[in-house]
């Protein structure tokens, strides 16, 4: 069995692939549903926008499911306290996030007017709330969280709701909201064509400026205009999990501190900003296929970025610093992280393999043609 | 803190999403399969009937799938929302088969019907049916995980308290998996699963052929349907018995309630077939039973003794007393890690912490309950009587129904004729909702049946749940009931709408105009559907 210390840093990587998987294939998805009401000007156009995704957005949505019981299986501690905590933010989630299934498959199976459009709202609501509110989660946790644990382990979360919705928390959010919108509207030059496409370009454009600058605004309020937590003393990175056993401060700037002892660490950030003006740029030509895989790296960077930032927090507490989160203190057992880490090893290479075919399968523009053709058959 | 309000409230949200969850599932895994043998029979002759009934019964499949999935994601999360100390305390081994179950089932089962519903015509036969295959096991497999993490609450095998901690650990994976809890009821579920797929198809069918519409779809199906469900409802029943077996054997408490066994019998005890509980005066009113049945089910001998509830309260008043000691010896063992005699003292009874546990719902400071606070916890442990007595018999009920269905669907659909054409094809038309109503009640006897633990024996239900208020609580649940509600309309609606029209939908032949369609919604003649707006 490998050492407990190199599993934790293996399944604090694995977490991050697994949000980066979410964000780079779901995003597509919600990105595309994002955008149905804004740039589907009719019935045809937000079918080939749907179908556009019909056949992929179940097995993308699978990233999410799959990071929350990854979550659940190797920091359960962070997954009950980040998910009791947040509760009216997971709910909010949920609730739309339920919309989605059901008015994907509803929505195109009768004519009527109104029950397409019910299902659109359904649609736009379940995939643009979501990642809004990540984004949002995000800027809390690099706030830090208000909780603690009482004598039996019991994680007791003292702020509300609203308190979520702090400025910083809500620019979190909203460049996440468009880095989705970015990525949904590249993928839809690549798979729409005539004036639909030509919205998505110049939607592609704006969006991707917009998060450039937006993330670039974020990531100095993040350094520079909030406090972060660094650990004073040591920590056992080896030792059975117990979020007690050490000393953290809140100090400005601490945030910093990972760029400057590992300066490798600029070229996240770096990359990720470099890319969406890119990725902005190709959208404009038309360049659907090279600018999803721009708007890929900007979300690889946006997502990493906060959890490189942080390291080794996984979720600090303002209220209580010392019983913040870190990837030492939080985790499963040895035991599970290595059964898990073997499990994942060689699953996740089948999923992508059998997901890329899926995806080389459907290929193709979804044009109105093709719509009056599969009349039934389709979305 | 913790109210009873709150507990009651997180159970209840808890219960009414997973029933509603589970309104879906064992359709999914029905259908699926059936799907895979309608288009497998497509394959082999090359029959364009076989491929319109897959297109049919698909159809119905997707508009259910896409309930089960959207209800399922609450499912994932509801844990760390509403059972945050449950969460922690068990996540090390209960989280491993959710996270596998996303990786393995869901992938899958996602992928594939990505494929089934879109790849028809970019396919080829074998190809196609392929993903329907991979499809069905991937919602297979979905089941075998979660069946896996839902046994080990019942039945914690492979795992280990430790105090440095706080919380259960994994101490044998292949523990966990192979538990026999697990293979049963996996087994059990599943076939339950595709009995529910079953009677659907032969229900639809039954309709279908008494209107005397699309008679040669409805008849295949009905033979298909039915003869599938003859098989898997005589493997519901196997596995049905073998998990009333390993009730018997580790969940005394779930047996002697679903029994209303209030004394202990001379071996072998009596199986009751109607009984009239009291809960007040812990003995029943009248009673019918089948001499010797039960002991010979419960422990497959003639001379081994099943415990009665009144023995199993006084049993489980003295394992609280052990844990009470084993809840103070943890505390002390926190303030002092280092102490290894303290460790050895309360390794010594560390297997009935959980017991002791069950004393923090009536006293904070466990140590100091009183003589009536432990015989309340005891008398807790035994979940009540009636409910339990009453719906293991309604399940079992219902699945005899189901059975007596497929014996008739069997005969017509291979015969192609039978007494009583009409009324047997109406009989198995009202069959329709049996298999939903066993499977909530079979959910409802082993969960209810398991209260008061959340996990059997180790964490109380009491303790599991969040730190949240009880207003939190009444919204969020107003808030699933309402959305719930509004989805089950549409869906329902949409389900018969589909039935209604029929396989031919699409055609170009109008379609009758019993079809049911919104009054202020006019519908454009087939064709005309993706107009432009």
């Amino acid at each position: 069995m490998l050492d407990y210390e190199t599993l934790r840093i293996i399944w604090w990587l694995f977490i991050g692939i697994l949000l980066i998987g979410f964000s780079i294939m779901d995003g597509q998805d919600m990105g595309v549903g994002t955008l149905l009401p804004i740039l589907g000007k009719n019935d045809t156009e937000r079918r080939c926008m749907i179908n556009a995704v019909a056949p992929h957005w179940d097995g993308n949505q699978v990233w999410l499911l799959t990071g929350g019981g990854a979550l659940f299986a190797a920091w359960p501690l962070m997954y009950a306290t980040a998910f009791s905590g947040f509760y009216w933010a997971m709910l909010l989630v949920l609730l739309t996030l339920i919309l989605r299934p059901v008015a994907f498959d509803f929505r195109s199976k009768v004519a009527d007017a109104r029950w397409r459009k019910s299902w659109d709202a359904g649609l736009f609501l379940g995939s643009a709330v979501p990642p809004l509110i990540f984004g949002v989660a995000f800027g809390n946790l690099l706030q830090g969280v208000p909780f603690h644990f009482d004598e039996s382990l019991r994680p007791i979360y003292t702020g509300s709701f609203l308190s979520l919705l702090n400025p910083f928390a809500l620019l979190c959010g909203i460049v996440s909201l468009l880095m989705f919108t970015f990525h949904g509207a590249n993928y839809l030059i690549l798979r729409t064509d005539g004036a639909l496409q030509q919205r998505a370009r110049r939607t592609g454009l704006i969006t991707g400026l917009l998060t450039a600058v937006l993330a670039l605004a974020a990531c100095l309020w993040g350094w520079f205009g909030i406090d972060g937590y660094r650990i004073i003393g040591d920590i056992a990175t080896d030792a059975p999990s117990n979020p007690l056993a050490k000393q953290v401060v809140c100090e400005s700037g601490a945030w910093l501190q990972n760029f400057t002892a590992c300066p490798a660490l600029w070229l996240v950030p770096a990359l990720a900003l470099i890319a969406a003006v890119a990725g902005s740029i190709l959208a404009s030509r038309s360049r659907g296929g090279a600018a999803i895989l721009c708007s890929s790296v900007t979300m690889l960077g946006l997502v990493l970025l906060p959890l490189a930032a942080m390291f080794p927090f996984v979720m600090p507490s303002s209220s209580c610093p010392n019983a913040g989160l870190t990837l030492w203190d939080c985790t499963s057992s040895q035991l599970t992280l290595f059964i898990m880490l073997i499990v994942t090893a060689v699953l996740l290479p089948i999923v992508l393999i059998y997901t890329t075919w899926a995806y080389r399968i459907m290929s193709g523009k979804i044009t109105a043609q093709y719509i009056r053709d599969n009349d039934k058959q389709l979305y | 803190m913790i109210t009873e309000q709150l507990v009651d409230l997180s159970r209840l949200q808890f219960a009414l999403t997973a029933m509603y969850h589970y309104l879906f599932v064992p359709l999914t895994l029905g259908l699926s399969f059936l799907l895979v043998i309608m288009e497998g029979c497509y394959v082999a002759t090359g029959r364009e009937i076989y491929r319109d009934m897959t297109r049919f019964w698909g159809k119905l499949f997707g508009i259910n799938f896409a309930m089960g999935v959207a209800t399922g994601i609450t499912m994932e999360f509801q844990f760390g929302t509403n059972w945050a100390y449950y969460s922690h305390y068990v996540g090390d081994i209960f989280g491993a088969p959710l996270a596998i179950e996303g990786l393995m089932a869901f992938f899958l089962e996602s992928t594939f019907i990505g494929l089934f519903f879109f790849g028809w015509k970019r396919l080829s036969k074998g190809g196609h049916l392929a993903a329907t295959f991979l499809m069905a096991l991937g919602s297979n497999l979905s089941a075998l995980w979660i069946l896996i993490a839902n046994a080990w609450m019942q039945y914690p095998a492979g795992s280990a308290f430790s105090d440095l901690t706080m919380r259960m650990e994994m101490t044998d994976f292949w523990a966990v998996v192979t538990s026999p809890w697990a293979q049963a009821k996996f087994m059990h579920t599943i076939n339950a699963g595709y009995m529910t797929g079953a009677v659907f198809v032969c229900a639809i069918s039954a309709w279908y052929l008494l209107r005397g519409r699309h008679t040669e779809l409805a008849h295949r199906s009905l033979r298909i349907g039915s003869t599938f469900g003859l098989i898997v409802t005589l493997c519901t029943f196997w596995m049905g018995d073998q998990s009333a077996y390993l009730v018997a054997q580790n969940q005394p408490e779930k047996l002697a309630s679903m029994e209303a066994m209030w004394e202990t019998h001379e071996a072998p005890a009596p199986l009751s077939l109607f009984a009239l509980p009291d809960e007040e005066a812990q003995l029943n009113r009248a009673e019918i039973g089948i001499p010797g049945l039960l002991g010979l089910m419960g422990t497959r001998s003639l001379d081994e003794q099943l415990p009665g509830i009144r023995d199993l309260i006084a049993r489980n008043e003295q394992r609280i007393r052990t844990g009470q000691q084993a809840v103070s010896l943890l505390e002390q063992l926190r303030q002092d890690p280092a102490n290894d005699e303290l460790r050895d003292r309360f390794n010594a009874v560390k297997s009935e912490l959980g017991y002791g546990l069950l004393l923090r719902r009536y006293t904070d400071k466990v140590s100091d309950a009183t003589p009536e606070q432990i015989s309340q916890a005891a008398r807790s442990t035994i979940p009540a009587v009636v409910p339990m007595y009453w719906s293991f018999r309604l399940m079992i009920g219902a699945g005899c129904l189901c059975l007596l269905a497929f014996i008739l669907g069997s005969w017509y659909g291979i015969r192609g004729s039978i007494p009583c054409r009409s009324c047997v094809l109406l009989f198995i038309v009202c069959c329709l909702p049996l298999p939903w109503i066993a499977c909530e009640i079979g959910w409802f006897v082993t969960e209810y049946g398991r209260q008061p633990w959340s996990i059997y024996g180790i964490l109380p239900v009491h303790l599991s749940v969040s730190g949240l208020s009880v207003g939190d609580l009444v919204g969020s649940l107003s808030g699933f009931i309402g959305l719930y509600t509004l989805l089950l309309i549409a869906e329902i609606w949409l389900m018969i709408r589909t039935v209604r029209r029929g396989p031919s939908d699409g055609g170009p032949a109008p379609q009758p105009a019993s079809a049911t369609q919104p009054a202020s919604a006019p519908q454009p003649a087939p064709g005309t559907a993706a107009s432009d707006r």
